[in-house]
């Protein structure tokens, strides 16, 4: 079943198209992957997924109904890129007072809080303000006031920026967690190598318009330029064949292009045959971060792409 | 609803608990008291000090009738000063009193300016000489004069009373009408600025510290700004009554303490000089002060206060909120945003402060009716009691129904602002934002 699903939606602004007719679905339960570069309308995208905006043209379908803000604002959790608290409040009260805002009653709020702040050891941090806190701890106290209210679909603009491995590691089990309970995730990132590990499905959008859309494994099948390496002793008089391209040589690696009639056992059969050992051979599928920049490369806002 | 009071309660609970909300309740009646107290004392020490003049030239009545028994200007009637040697003789000026008798205009020299009070001083001296002279040569003997001049200054005054509805004539003074309508003027004008950059710096910091994606994630943009603005009135009206009842509990104590040493300077006064009946005096006066502050509609003038109060706040804070919500990090922006806003403010506080003594003029009237300055001007008026019901409940309408549109508009703003980041919104921008359907 899938829990969001976006029609034809469109949000022009004054002076460009934000998001220019995008439509995809999300199945609940996955973790789901925005990706565009900076400008490509990913924020417009997520606050009109979180009621903040109302698109100009399209639907909204949350939960196999049409999307209602006021009432389904409290099935989402929302933690925008730039991360917001306030900053002179203390973190219990702060905590609680965002929970609360999201639906909670007084006493669930503080049950919740004090589960969350146990998982993630901040007790001690209670009567402590924000201003207080690193940024690495402020990100934890974000990420726990956006799951707080046990959301269904937790929207993720960037979680992973200024943490460091080991709060990153924390939070990226949370969100594993939290999608095997059944919730859905969705991530928006411009990192690719986060996307690669996380994500099930991945969309993404460059100046508003949807480019791509599948799963992880899909993309790079539709993408993949038949590269095989080998890992053989080999020299250059055992490479004279049509089979393939060397594209790299190594002394006990070579990276190969297979002609497009070329099958991989024709490449085997090539090196078995010469009698070479091989110790290794698989396909070398293309990164996403590769095949996002050739997607999107050529278009101003590709230069801003960050390298995960 | 249960969002805003939510939000409402932060407002007020987290500022309330700020050490700055303590403080300010307690500093401010200090500062406003030593504020009116200093201005006083200024304005007292500030009188000119005694100018020696010199007076040359005199075509022969002024030296007799020119009097010189004042602390302002003394004059000398002398023979070897002129308009350039006086400083050097000890004069701060030369009056050259030689000229053509149908011009009727001195030339005064002096090294520095001479002010307004002072000039205003010597002319009327000169005025009063010359009444003298002329009497005096219609046969009337200077001595008479002196004493006619000195029973018949001070010697009536008037109590005004004022027929009131139930028919009984009331004893008012305008005076003392005229202070407490400006005092809450005043008052309204401080806290109207106080609490609306409360507001604009609130709004600010959502913004900036950026919650307010947060924020407008769970509830809407309205509720975010309905609820801190009438948190801050909370805040306000707290700090109102904390005023309030700070005042009475310092007016008691000093009056208690006053009216102590007051009686027993009165016992002394009896003991020692029991002939001229100071205590007479004494309890007279106090009498008086009690009848004319018991004369005041006190009920009227803190409904009234209240209601302004309320209303000018909500009327401005809206705008402030919506200030707040265009600005970004760079406070130099909140100043030419701010103008259009604190203008009007400024010009109600204006035409209250010049129009004081005159609660019925145009100017006063038609400002106390425009929402943009009624909350300072009205307060100007309640307390003279004499503002036809029909006026009040105008104005009071009026200011209602500008701060409800005040609301929407801002709030339109407010919606956008609150979530742009980078620029600065022009006005058209705004105006753009505030007449297109959402």
């Amino acid at each position: 079943m899938n829990i969001l699903e976006l029609q034809n939606l469109r949000k022009y602004f004054a002076n460009q198209k934000a998001v220019d007719d995008i439509s995809f679905q999300i199945k609940e339960g996955s973790i789901f992957g925005l990706l565009g570069p900076n400008g490509a309308g990913k924020t417009t995208l997520l606050r009109m997924i979180t009621g903040i905006f109302y698109p100009d043209e399209g639907n909204i379908i949350f939960n196999g109904r049409k999307f209602d803000p006021i009432n389904d604002i409290r099935y989402i959790g929302y933690m925008p890129e730039e991360k917001g608290l306030y900053k002179k409040m203390k973190i219990g009260e702060q905590a609680l007072y965002l929970g609360r805002l999201k639906g909670l009653s007084k006493t669930e709020a503080m049950q919740k809080v004090k589960e969350w702040f146990e998982k993630f050891e901040m007790q001690s941090w209670w009567n402590k303000k924000v201003e207080d806190l690193s940024k690495g701890m402020q990100q934890k106290l974000q990420f726990v006031t956006t799951v707080l209210h046990e959301p269904k679909l937790i929207i993720l603009d960037e979680p992973f920026s200024g943490l460091d491995p080991v709060n990153a590691n924390l939070i990226k089990e949370e969100i594993y967690a939290l999608a095997k309970k059944g919730c859905t995730i969705i991530f928006s990132t411009h990192r690719m190598g986060e996307v690669e590990e996380i994500c099930d499905q991945i969309v993404l959008i460059n100046k508003g318009k949807k480019i791509l859309d599948g799963t992880v494994k899909e993309i790079k099948n539709q993408y993949k330029e038949n590269i095989f390496q080998l890992g053989a002793e080999t020299n250059a008089l055992h490479l004279a064949t049509f089979i393939f391209e060397v594209i790299r040589h190594q002394p006990e690696k070579l990276l190969l292009k297979l002609q497009h009639d070329a099958t991989p056992n024709d490449v085997l059969k090539h090196f078995i045959n010469q009698n070479i050992q091989v110790h290794s051979f698989n396909e070398v599928l293309p990164s996403l971060n590769e095949i996002f920049i050739k997607l999107v490369e050529g278009t101003p806002e590709a230069r801003q792409f960050e390298k995960s | 609803m249960n969002k805003i009071s939510l939000i409402i309660q932060r407002e007020y609970i987290t500022r309330v608990r700020n050490k700055t909300f303590l403080l300010s309740t307690f500093l401010l009646p200090i500062v406003m008291i030593l504020f009116i107290f200093g201005s006083a004392f200024l304005a007292a020490t500030s009188k000119d000090k005694l100018k020696k003049i010199a007076v040359i030239n005199d075509p022969g009545f002024f030296s007799r009738n020119l009097k010189t028994d004042s602390t302002r200007v003394s004059f000398s009637f002398v023979n070897d000063v002129d308009s350039v040697n006086y400083g050097a003789k000890g004069y701060d000026a030369v009056l050259d009193l030689r000229n053509d008798p149908s011009v009727k205009q001195f030339v005064i020299h002096s090294a520095k300016q001479i002010s307004g009070d002072t000039k205003d001083v010597i002319e009327k001296r000169l005025d009063n000489a010359y009444q003298d002279y002329s009497l005096q040569s219609r046969g009337i003997r200077k001595d008479i004069l002196d004493s006619i001049s000195k029973i018949s200054s001070g010697a009536y005054s008037i109590d005004n009373r004022v027929k009131t509805e139930k028919g009984v004539s009331k004893k008012v003074n305008a005076e003392v009408n005229s202070l407490i309508g400006f005092l809450s003027g005043i008052l309204i004008y401080i806290t109207m600025f106080v609490f609306g950059a409360m507001v604009m710096r609130g709004v600010m910091e959502e913004k900036t510290n950026r919650i307010a994606e947060v924020m407008v994630s769970s509830v809407k943009p309205f509720e975010l700004m309905m609820g801190k603005i009438l948190g801050i009135a909370a805040v306000g009206l707290t700090q109102l009554a904390l005023w309030a009842i700070l005042m009475t509990l310092l007016s008691t104590i000093s009056s208690a303490i006053l009216s102590q040493q007051l009686l027993e300077q009165a016992g002394q006064l009896n003991q020692q000089l029991p002939a001229q009946g100071a205590s007479a005096g004494f309890a007279g006066k106090m009498g008086e002060l009690s009848t004319i502050m018991g004369s005041v509609n006190w009920l009227l003038v803190m409904g009234c206060f209240a209601f302004y109060f309320l209303g000018g706040y909500l009327f401005y804070a809206s705008l402030f909120a919506a200030i707040g919500s265009v600005i970004n990090e760079d406070p130099q922006e909140a100043q030419s945003l701010m103008l259009p806003i604190t203008m009007p403010i400024i010009f109600g506080f204006i035409i209250l402060s010049s129009n004081i003594n005159t609660p019925d003029s145009t100017a006063m009237v038609w400002a106390s009716m425009i929402p943009f300055t009624s909350p300072i001007v009205m307060m100007g008026r309640i307390p003279s009691g004499d503002v036809p019901w029909y006026e009040l409940a105008g104005s009071m309408a009026l200011l209602i129904g500008g701060f409800i549109f005040t609301t929407w508009m801002a709030g339109k703003i407010y919606r956008t602002g609150i979530l742009m980041y980078g620029k600065k919104a022009s006005w058209k921008e705004m105006f753009k934002w505030t007449f297109r359907k959402s």
